[in-house]
């Protein structure tokens, strides 16, 4: 009996693996810590600039960004940037019926893509773009083929193109960009950061709670316990 | 029954502590659990961004004339009283219940008899503070309805409440205070703030 | 003070059975006071049920049943409600537990004979609440609008139209249009908010009465009824449910919120499981996810569904696929029929119901290990064996239970 106990919690308890690119190519594990409030910001400030051009976060309001150390102030300071209020959404400049005549889909929102795809994929993705004359867009994608969004970022990290060996696929940096590599690697790193922040802004009030909600029922679980055992004298 | 869940005087002295403080631990879960549930009915962040304080341009404000503005769903009348309708505030005071505007109805700015803070243009909510109706704004002098002393105001349709050009309430009537002045602050000559008394919170 | 109460209660059991339904229920109806781990999840599910309906109640407050609103109505209570977030991570982590509880319910069930003689009745209440409850977590798996809940839901409605002559019209019936959209979106919340629950709650009261009349099955399989105090017609291996097993089921409640709060606060998504990536993406209905699987608690059904590939017996593999699957939840009823061993418990049962019940759950777990992969031939063929294997623990069961060799029921329970 004690063994089919154990046996089903051990099944319970297998490791849940997530599923990696579409590609199968393997992801490079993203530097993620939403306590970091100094990354968030340059993620965030980084994401008004390069990414709600053609994506919305229009879950998210910006005022939000109090969370993450801002004040009102700076948040209309450095984050809005199109006559929004504080309190507003952070809907795209973009309408959705541009986006598809620009690049064939509408770009998506991504208030909560970190949640859909995993920091690891975005922060795999976004350094995985590479020359492709074959699309439209002049671009291709190691771990999104043929994906419709072409190269935003490639002034910082510059051009690679793509070098097949047998069946193992790799990027080379063919023409360098403003940053160097490791530089990229750090800025793609807050900007994945803050799109974790994003996709669920009240994660770190939600731990600070858990702590306290565990150490209550430790204290609960104690007391029950010997209420138990107490009353069950009478049985024994 | 109220012998098994209640501290009896046969249980030993550890049962009725243990008894007694899981039965009070129990209360502070409790309380503790509720606490999320009756919070999330609290305005949403959504509610208050929509109840963010809102820029109004008056310079088209033409005196005798109302402009009606919403503000957290709320209508905001904003009047530009000519100096004929201020001369009534201090005629009709006589009738009013609160002329001197005691009860916190308004901000402090706004405690005076023109009840504002450019004597001419009155920032007020328009909703009787008998049950919430929206009065109407009667500036025609003594009409038929209104009697030969009403010198314009605004009356509200649904119990007859009376108020003068400065929302200060009639004595005898449903209505028990003055209307309420909000927050609002000039951001410039012809630009209004309402729902705030900083610049900064726009 | 305790002579007001007194005089109170006095005055309510003139009116009302207050005093007679607490002896009855609580702290005059006896348990077998050799209950042991595998008897905290009845109580367990109840604590789940009362959350799911708290919760719930609280979620529909902010929730939009509509097909442009629903998605976004969602990430509105995880991010503008005030604490939307903890009640909707109650909620969903809730409806996975649910699971957890009622699965491991069924399974002590299965252990010590509990569905037996006198307690048929009992377990087809329970079987029924087992239906209402995947119903619930269906319709309820819709509403947030996301990918999974879309094309998971299309799986499942199009199985209607595997139903010979009637199907299509009965899909769109269901649907109330010819594709899944708002339509189906609005009567479903409809099920999963008002008709479901209600039918739960009378379903889950009749289970207890039905509980009570005959009373709990234990380990041992015995029945404590037939040995009673000839002078206080008390069952000699009673307890009172209350204080003794009130006091235990708490200790059972804390343990389980220490799991249950663990998720919601730690690890909400579990890992993709309970709340699943694909989910975070908008329906799109014209662009199905590479990648689709029911949540777990549905795989291992699922995965008998995909198992059949040919066609038999004139019936095409679609419709075989949903009769398996029907079929494998619904031959839980048959039970109290199927098993024909002399004693209740798997502690005096012999080696083959044992060997049977192992790979019963073996293959529940390989099924919905399965169920949550992409078919592959290797994991097709996996699924049709051990669909088998979980058919045979069934069907064979009067057969093995009857030459079993089993031990001698004791009289007394056995510590």
């Amino acid at each position: 009996m004690k063994k089919i106990t154990i046996a089903l919690l051990i099944l319970c308890m297998t490791p849940l693996s997530v599923i990696a690119g579409e590609s199968g190519m393997p992801l490079d594990r993203a530097p993620v810590d939403i306590t970091d409030n100094a990354s968030l910001k340059r993620g965030a400030e980084s994401f008004v600039n390069y990414c709600l051009t053609c994506h919305g976060a229009s879950y998210m309001r910006y005022n939000r960004h109090r969370d993450i150390g801002y004040t009102n102030e700076e948040i209309l300071e450095k984050l809005v940037y199109t006559g929004q209020k504080v309190g507003d959404l952070m809907e795209s400049a973009m309408r959705k019926k541009e986006g598809e005549e620009w690049f064939g889909v509408v770009p998506p929102d991504l208030s909560v893509i970190a949640r859909a795809r995993g920091a690891d994929w975005l922060y795999t993705y976004l350094r995985a773009f590479y020359r492709d004359d074959a699309t439209a867009t002049g671009w291709n994608n190691l771990v999104f083929d043929r994906v419709a969004m072409p190269h935003v970022l490639y002034e910082m990290q510059g051009e690679q193109k793509l070098v097949v060996k047998g069946d193992d696929k790799s990027l080379a940096l063919e023409k360098p960009g403003k940053m160097s590599a490791a530089d990229y690697d750090k800025f793609v790193g807050d900007l994945v950061n803050y799109l974790v922040y994003l996709g669920e802004p009240h994660a770190k009030a939600r731990i600070d709670l858990g702590i306290k909600v565990m150490l209550f029922l430790l204290g609960m679980f104690v007391l029950s316990y010997f209420l138990k055992k107490e009353y069950w004298r009478d049985i024994h | 029954m109220a012998d098994s869940f209640t501290i009896n005087e046969k249980m030993s002295g550890r049962r009725k502590f243990l008894v007694a403080a899981t039965s009070v631990a129990s209360g502070v879960a409790g309380a503790a659990i509720a606490t999320p549930f009756l919070l999330s009915m609290m305005p949403s962040e959504r509610a208050k961004a929509a109840g963010a304080p809102i820029e109004v341009d008056i310079s088209k404000l033409e005196p005798g004339m109302l402009l009606m503005v919403e503000w957290r769903g709320r209508v905001v009348w904003i009047l530009n009283r000519t100096p004929e309708m201020l001369a009534t505030l201090e005629k009709v005071e006589p009738e009013l219940a609160d002329p001197n505007s005691d009860k916190k109805q308004q901000p402090d700015y706004a405690k005076n008899r023109t009840r504002s803070i450019k004597p001419e243009i009155l920032v007020a909510e328009g909703i009787c503070t008998h049950l919430g109706c929206s009065p109407v704004f009667r500036k025609d002098i003594a009409p038929a309805d209104l009697g030969p002393d009403w010198l314009g105001g605004f009356f509200c349709p649904c119990h007859g409440s009376k108020f003068d050009l400065a929302g200060r309430v009639y004595k005898s009537v449903p209505a028990p205070t003055n209307m309420v002045v909000p927050p609002h602050v000039y951001l410039s000559d012809t630009q209004l703030l309402i729902g705030s008394e900083s610049e900064g919170s726009a | 003070m305790s002579t007001l109460l007194n005089s109170m209660l006095e005055w309510i059991d003139k009116r009302f059975p207050l005093s007679s339904n607490w002896k009855a229920h609580l702290s005059e109806y006896y348990a077998p006071k050799n209950f042991n781990f595998w008897y905290f999840f009845g109580s367990l599910a109840l604590l789940v049920f009362v959350n799911q309906l708290l919760t719930g109640i609280f979620l529909t407050m902010n929730y939009k049943p509509d097909a442009s609103q629903a998605f976004a109505s969602v990430e509105y209570i995880m991010r503008d409600v005030e604490y939307g977030w903890l009640i909707r991570y109650m909620h969903s982590t809730g409806a996975s537990m649910f699971f957890v509880v009622v699965y491991l319910h069924m399974f002590r069930g299965m252990m010590y004979g509990s569905y037996r003689k006198p307690r048929e009745l009992l377990w087809l209440v329970g079987m029924a609440i087992f239906f209402v409850l995947m119903s619930l977590a269906f319709t309820g798996y819709i509403l947030p609008w996301g990918q999974m809940s879309y094309w998971g839901a299309q799986v499942i409605v199009s199985m209607f139209g595997a139903i010979p002559s009637i199907g299509d019209t009965l899909q769109q019936w269901l649907l109330g249009d010819f594709t899944l959209s708002d339509a189906a979106l609005n009567r479903f919340f409809a099920y999963h908010v008002v008709t479901l629950p209600l039918v739960l709650i009378v379903l889950v009261f009749v289970h207890i009465l039905a509980l009570h009349e005959t009373g709990s099955n234990n380990p041992d399989g015995i029945e404590i009824k037939a040995n009673k105090n000839p002078v206080t017609g008390i069952p000699v291996d009673g307890i009172p449910f209350h204080p003794y097993y009130t006091v235990k089921d708490i200790v059972g409640v804390v343990v389980f919120l220490f799991v249950f709060c663990g998720i919601i606060f730690f690890a909400p998504e579990m890992g993709g499981y309970f709340l699943e990536y694909n989910n975070f993406i908008p329906a799109n209905t014209l662009q199905t996810p590479d990648h689709i699987a029911p949540v777990w608690y549905f795989t291992p059904y699922y995965s008998m569904l995909r198992a059949v590939t040919v066609n038999f017996l004139g019936i095409d593999a679609k419709l075989w696929g949903v009769i398996l699957m029907a079929g494998s939840v619904v031959i839980f009823c048959f039970l109290p029929w199927l098993d024909r061993s002399p004693v209740k418990s798997i502690r005096y049962k012999g080696p083959y119901f044992k060997i049977a019940l192992t790979l019963f759950v073996i293959s529940f777990f390989v099924l919905g290990w399965l169920g949550t992969k992409s078919p592959t031939p290797l994991y097709t063929l996996l699924a049709q064996i051990f669909t088998i294997i979980y058919f045979a623990f069934f069907i064979l069961m009067p057969w093995y239970s009857k030459i079993d060799k089993t031990k001698p029921e004791p009289k007394r329970l056995q510590e």
